[in-house]
């Protein structure tokens, strides 16, 4: 029989995980709420599948003359749209965890601080994983037919997962700031709109108004989707390939650094 | 360096709300010590700020001689946290927040589990280890709370209104476990509001109001400072009560004060002796006594007369 005696020994203390271990640990956490609250992947799984068709079947005739020739130029694009959307339930999700009493205990363990924000967007990233395979099963259902193969497909997937990952404290900041899971809803939507529609992702920008090329050449969006159809298509750019990265390395530093600031002081 | 908490007029400013105003705390290792005021009065915040979760706006803080502002690692490694609303993942089960801990406290995965194991079973909770925290009762979620807090034993352990909302068993339960705790050397700080709970369980008790300690000591000396202890007598025959009061004010030389109660009376004893004299005349006058008491003027006497104080007239 244990007794309270028996566990309140003063041995050892084991030596404080690594900030990998911990993080590592908090991405085990998302996992097993992902475990006991399966609906939650509902967003990733349902909201690309309309994406998808909708899109494809609202503007493939119109601006390509066929669905299955518009899908070759979109389904990148789609693909990014979707996980790029999906980010912003890091910030809502991170806005009603926080305001439970388990965060203060996180935040007076003696381990690496960013830990438990990174864990959660390491399960996040499951979920971007997840959606975009299944926007890519239906892509290739409908008629998707990448010329760079399972290589070009799996890259171009990776290179969106390392972009959603460091988009992702965008969110974090926003869930740390905004008083109310609405408010986080209602700013993610704000930001996401004209950053993934003022794009390159659903026709050419070449032609679009002058000032209007401007944006979209500057949002990193269209970076993302052209680096993401270059890798499809089996002729990667580099170019593309490295703006990208160097948004996601700009990303990660500017809003994990006001995030972790948020953080200490909340 | 021999206190587990020292602060020097510490202060936390919310807004243009003095929260926490010049607090100054010595706690002494190896006790349990009372922070006690009512809702709103800062214990919380105080707390907070010991467990490095808040940044003190003025004064200083020290835990085991460790800045809590400057320092907060070396904090955080020795203390441990149980807050006043579920400090584990209500959507996880008490195995799994356990692990989770243990393993961010750097356990490797089998002692995780082993620890895990035994520490719900210390607890009583063998049998909801698998249940999600959210379906727990009461009692259950306080008592997974305080287990996750003793996953590696803290050596300062603090405990905000650890049996609020509690029912009179799942309290005790938490009660033993405080001693238990204690017993075994770790400092527990603990807030509340039950004048009862922090007599019970604390060494020394900090009375906080309006973010300032009113009052500092012993329970027994915050009594004394209060007063002597009081007599209560009930009296078998109501209508002896004049004599019996005449009695004992020229006994005890002090005013007498009638209960609402026809049968009882209060007064004010300088110690045994004199209860014991009061009693004796009493019985020499031939008056039959029912109940005859002396007690300590209650924890609720000395708070109501010390927030009395502090009031604005």
């Amino acid at each position: 029989m244990t007794t309270l005696a028996t566990v309140l020994t003063r041995e050892e203390r084991p030596r404080r995980p690594s900030a990998l271990a911990a993080s590592l640990t908090f991405g085990w956490r998302a996992i097993l709420k992902i475990k006991h609250v399966p609906e939650q992947l509902f967003d990733v799984t349902a909201f690309p599948i309309i994406m998808t068709l909708m899109f494809t079947y609202l503007f493939g005739g119109a601006l390509a003359g066929s669905t299955k020739e518009y899908l070759q130029y979109l389904l990148p694009g789609i693909m990014v749209t979707s996980v790029v959307m999906i980010t912003m339930y890091t910030g809502v999700g991170l806005n009603t965890d926080i305001e439970k009493g388990v965060f203060d205990r996180f935040r007076t363990l003696p381990i690496w601080r960013p830990a438990a924000l990174v864990g959660m967007i390491i399960g996040d990233v499951l979920r971007y994983v997840l959606a975009a395979t299944t926007i890519m099963l239906v892509g290739l259902i409908l008629g998707f037919r990448p010329a760079g193969g399972v290589v070009g497909v799996l890259a171009g997937i990776g290179l969106l997962v390392v972009f959603s990952f460091a988009f992702s404290w965008i969110w974090t900041m926003f869930g740390l700031l905004l008083r109310s899971e609405k408010s986080v809803m209602g700013v993610s939507m704000l930001v996401l709109f004209p950053l993934t529609f003022l794009s390159n992702v659903f026709v050419n920008p070449s032609t679009m108004p002058g000032w209007l090329q401007a944006f979209v050449k500057l949002n990193p969006i269209t970076h993302l989707v052209a680096a993401v159809r270059f890798l499809m298509a089996g002729t990667p750019d580099a170019a593309e390939t490295m703006w990208t990265l160097a948004a996601s390395a700009v990303l990660l530093a500017v809003f994990g650094a006001l995030t972790m600031r948020l953080y200490n002081r909340k | 360096m021999s206190f587990a908490v020292e602060t020097t007029g510490l202060v936390k400013i919310f807004g243009d709300n003095r929260a926490v105003d010049g607090v100054d705390l010595q706690v002494p290792r190896g006790t349990v010590y009372g922070l006690l005021g009512p809702n709103g009065a800062g214990k919380t915040t105080v707390v907070r700020m010991l467990a490095t979760l808040l940044r003190p706006d003025g004064g200083t803080a020290r835990v085991f001689g460790h800045d809590v502002a400057k320092e907060p690692d070396a904090v955080r490694s020795r203390v441990s946290l149980t807050g006043q609303y579920a400090s584990v993942d209500e959507d996880l089960t008490g195995t799994e927040n356990l692990v989770l801990l243990a393993r961010l406290l750097g356990h490797r995965r089998p002692a995780a589990r082993a620890r895990a194991a035994q520490l719900l079973e210390a607890f009583g909770l063998t049998e909801a280890a698998t249940r999600q925290v959210k379906k727990y009762s009461g009692g259950m979620r306080r008592r997974i709370d305080i287990a996750a807090s003793i996953l590696n034993t803290p050596d300062l352990l603090f405990l905000d209104e650890p049996t609020t909302g509690l029912d009179p068993r799942s309290r005790n339960q938490v009660w033993e476990i405080i001693r238990e705790v204690v017993a075994h050397g770790t400092t527990v700080l603990l807030t509340t509001q039950y004048l009862d709970e922090a007599d019970r369980l604390a060494g020394r008790i900090a009375v906080i109001d309006h973010g300032k300690v009113i009052a500092e000591g012993t329970p027994g000396s915050l009594k004394a400072s209060i007063g002597a202890g009081t007599v209560h007598v009930r009296l078998r025959d109501p209508g002896r009560r004049p004599e019996a009061v005449s009695l004992i004010a020229a006994t005890l030389d002090t005013p007498v004060q009638l209960d609402s109660d026809p049968v009882a009376l209060t007064a004010p004893a300088a110690s045994a002796e004199q209860a014991a004299r009061a009693l004796g005349a009493l019985a020499g006058a031939g008056i039959l006594v029912d109940d005859f008491s002396l007690g300590q003027p209650s924890l609720d006497e000395v708070f109501l007369a010390l927030t009395a104080q502090g009031a604005p007239a």
